[in-house]
């Protein structure tokens, strides 16, 4: 046990597996002599050679394409997309070819991919987004968007064993700035289990990724107002734990769905849609939500803080949801 | 001004045999592409008669360049055939009936009703099942490829894309990797000169599609797809060289779609003496021809083998007819992988 940056974390899960598993190899820009864009692969072409640690040409749809062509020979490929924004040009490769691909011929395609994901330092419309809502609405793929280091490790590590495509949403924000105990052995965490975050009885907030902090800091707030704040930190999105969130809303009564994303078709209306639908009459106030607009990511910071939910917008909606 | 190499027909069986075929595996051939044609046109009287849900198309035409280039192939290359490509399955042996099975959506197609028409492969033969978008499993095959380098396996994967598709970006960024890596890949394009209605000039501009692999480090060759053997000799020279590290080719093997895009197509945008022309260079009817010149095929033996086929045709049907539609209940099955489905020899 260490302590680990949410980034190291990656890294260490990554480079444990390829030592464990021959089969797994990495492929992206700029992964090998550089180490990738946010340092993750760093020395893993040293360590594990050129053709286990590939230098793609600038072609998201090559390196999804060709990570499904390899998971379905036999390999585990685990493709970085320098940024999550990118694999809108590896989205045909992913949706139409690997998500389909054991549903309607029986060939399973167990690949990894990584998206640097989100917002917080003015990466602007390209370098910010968080796409996985669009991912999650696809039959066929496996959304997770770790919270900690603790779960960037176990994560990664069941999406490489995992017999699908699997997204790996590694939140940009969290790489250096979130650090904590992390496991030297080898570990998985499963998908589909939400993690408490916060126990609390007064408010649920239904959260993932770098709003799980977010929520963190507002909750702490709260504290000292008196309302006690549950946060559940969901992990992945498909699967996603249903039970974990309609048994934390049933015992607190009022609910913030809150995420990074933009609003409209956001995975929050699904978790919105499903507490009204399942637990409705153990609601005490509407259903709320909190997510970032309908907009692009902008680029000037006054612009972006008001884009991403911050910790005092995650505070009043708690609090309206108490007062109610 | 064309760069690729224009290949030359074949002319003797002495040369055939250099090239690895013998008397029987030509008779396997002309067997072989006599079956795609004869579960085409038979598909097509389904879908007449309206026991085919959808759409229904053909490779008519195309029948040298697929079975061609599917007999160049080793059983451990993988492949990722198209929709004009019905020779492959044959020729990797997928059994007939299974495909009158997927064209009628019962429950022993490949796809299970999962997916229709050509939308199907039988993976342990070595194939992968197309998707509609053209040519998304170029990609694919490329990553096949890389699988076999990572491994240092000597097996070769083959990507099939039309003239039409080779207008879109996949083709480039599949080309261009392989070309990069130097990875054990034939890429055949299909040209039959008609992508649905669009012509071969309004979707490139070089004479040849295949006059681009220079641009991408390798090696292009036209060959007239009509002819089986010829199709067959460059592609067994393209394998051999990919399978011995010296990396990819790009096959433009030159037909004629010799019917529409779909059955509901009549194709009255193809000139009719294109049609003409063309006719007078059935691959079926050439490779029948030159059988009979060069390796003394009489009227009895192949009245066995077109008796053959009709008799396995009449089977498949029947088997095909008696197989079930399948169980509604079954729909969410199978979206994801489980842990089994990993429980095959090459994810050990």
């Amino acid at each position: 046990m260490a302590e680990k940056t949410y980034l190291q974390a990656i890294s260490d899960g990554l480079r444990q597996e390829m030592r464990r598993d021959k089969r797994v190899f990495v492929i992206g820009e700029d992964v090998g002599v550089y180490g990738g864009a946010f340092k993750v692969t760093l020395g893993f072409q040293e360590e594990f050679g050129p053709w286990r640690v590939i230098d793609a040409p600038l072609s998201e749809t090559a390196i999804v394409g060709g990570c499904t062509g390899a998971a379905i020979m036999g390999l585990r490929p685990v493709a970085e997309m320098q940024f999550s924004d990118f694999i809108s040009c590896g989205w045909d490769q992913l949706v139409t070819v690997a998500a389909k691909q054991r549903w309607r011929a029986g060939t399973p395609v167990p690949m990894t991919v990584r998206l640097p994901s989100g917002g917080g330092f003015s990466g602007g419309p390209f370098h910010s987004q968080n796409p996985e809502s669009s991912f999650a609405h696809i039959p066929g793929l496996k959304i997770v968007c770790p919270a900690t280091p603790e779960d960037a490790k176990g994560l990664l590590v069941t999406a490489i064993e995992d017999p699908n495509p699997v997204l790996y949403f590694e939140h940009k924000h969290l790489y250096r700035r979130i650090k904590a105990e992390v496991p030297d052995d080898r570990y998985t965490t499963p998908f589909g289990q939400a993690r408490i975050h916060r126990e609390g009885d007064d408010v649920s907030v239904i959260t993932w990724g770098a709003m799980v902090w977010t929520a963190a800091e507002a909750a702490q707030q709260l504290e000292d107002d008196g309302i006690s704040v549950e946060i559940v930190d969901l992990r992945t999105l498909v699967p996603w734990d249903k039970k974990a969130v309609l048994e934390s809303v049933s015992k607190t009564s009022k609910v913030l769905v809150l995420h990074e994303d933009t609003h409209t078709g956001g995975f929050g209306g699904e978790i919105a849609a499903t507490i009204a639908e399942e637990v409705f009459e153990d609601l005490d106030a509407p259903v709320k939500r909190l997510t970032a607009p309908d907009t692009p990511v902008p680029f000037s910071p006054p612009l972006e803080k008001a884009f991403i939910p911050q910790v005092d917008d995650v505070a009043s909606a708690l609090r309206e949801l108490a007062e109610y | 001004m064309a760069i690729a190499r224009e290949a030359e027909p074949v002319g003797s069986l002495q040369e055939v045999k250099e090239a690895g075929l013998d008397r029987e595996d030509l008779l396997g051939v002309y067997r072989n592409m006599l079956i795609t044609r004869g579960i085409e046109e038979r598909g097509h009287i389904l879908y007449k008669q309206g026991k085919i849900p959808g759409s229904f198309y053909t490779g008519r035409g195309n029948e040298a360049a697929a079975v061609g280039v599917a007999t160049a192939m080793d059983d451990q290359d993988v492949g990722t055939p198209l929709h004009r490509d019905m020779g492959v399955h044959i020729s990797r042996g997928v059994e007939p009936w299974r495909i009158f099975a997927q064209y009628m959506g019962r429950a022993d197609g490949p796809t299970h009703g999962r997916d229709g028409n050509v939308h199907m492969a039988d993976s342990r033969l070595g194939l992968l099942a197309m998707v509609s978008h053209l040519p998304a499993m170029l990609p694919v095959a490329v990553g096949c490829a890389l699988a076999f380098r990572i491994r240092e396996e000597k097996r070769v994967a083959v990507g099939w894309f039309g003239e039409g598709a080779s207008a879109r970006g996949d083709c480039h960024e599949a080309m261009n990797l392989a070309g990069v890596r130097k990875l054990p890949v034939v890429f055949v394009c299909d040209n039959n000169q008609w992508a649905y209605s669009t012509p071969t000039y309004l979707e490139y501009a070089t004479e040849h599609v295949a006059d681009r692999a220079e641009a991408y480090g390798f090696e292009g060759v036209v060959v007239d797809g009509t002819d089986v053997l010829a199709v067959y000799r460059e592609s067994r020279r393209a394998i051999e060289k990919a399978r011995g590290g010296d990396g990819p080719t790009l096959i433009e093997c030159l037909t004629l779609r010799m019917e529409g895009h779909a059955v509901h197509d009549d194709a009255f945008y193809v000139p009719k003496d294109m049609f003409e022309r063309w006719a007078s260079s059935d691959p079926i009817e050439r490779f029948r021809t030159w059988l009979r010149e060069h390796a003394e095929l009489g009227d009895a033996e192949e009245d066995e083998i077109t008796s053959g086929v009709k008799k396995l045709l009449n089977e498949a049907l029947t088997r095909a007819e008696e197989s079930p539609l399948p169980d509604p209940s079954s729909l969410a099955e199978g979206v994801f992988a489980t842990p089994e489905d990993l429980d095959t020899p090459h994810h050990k």
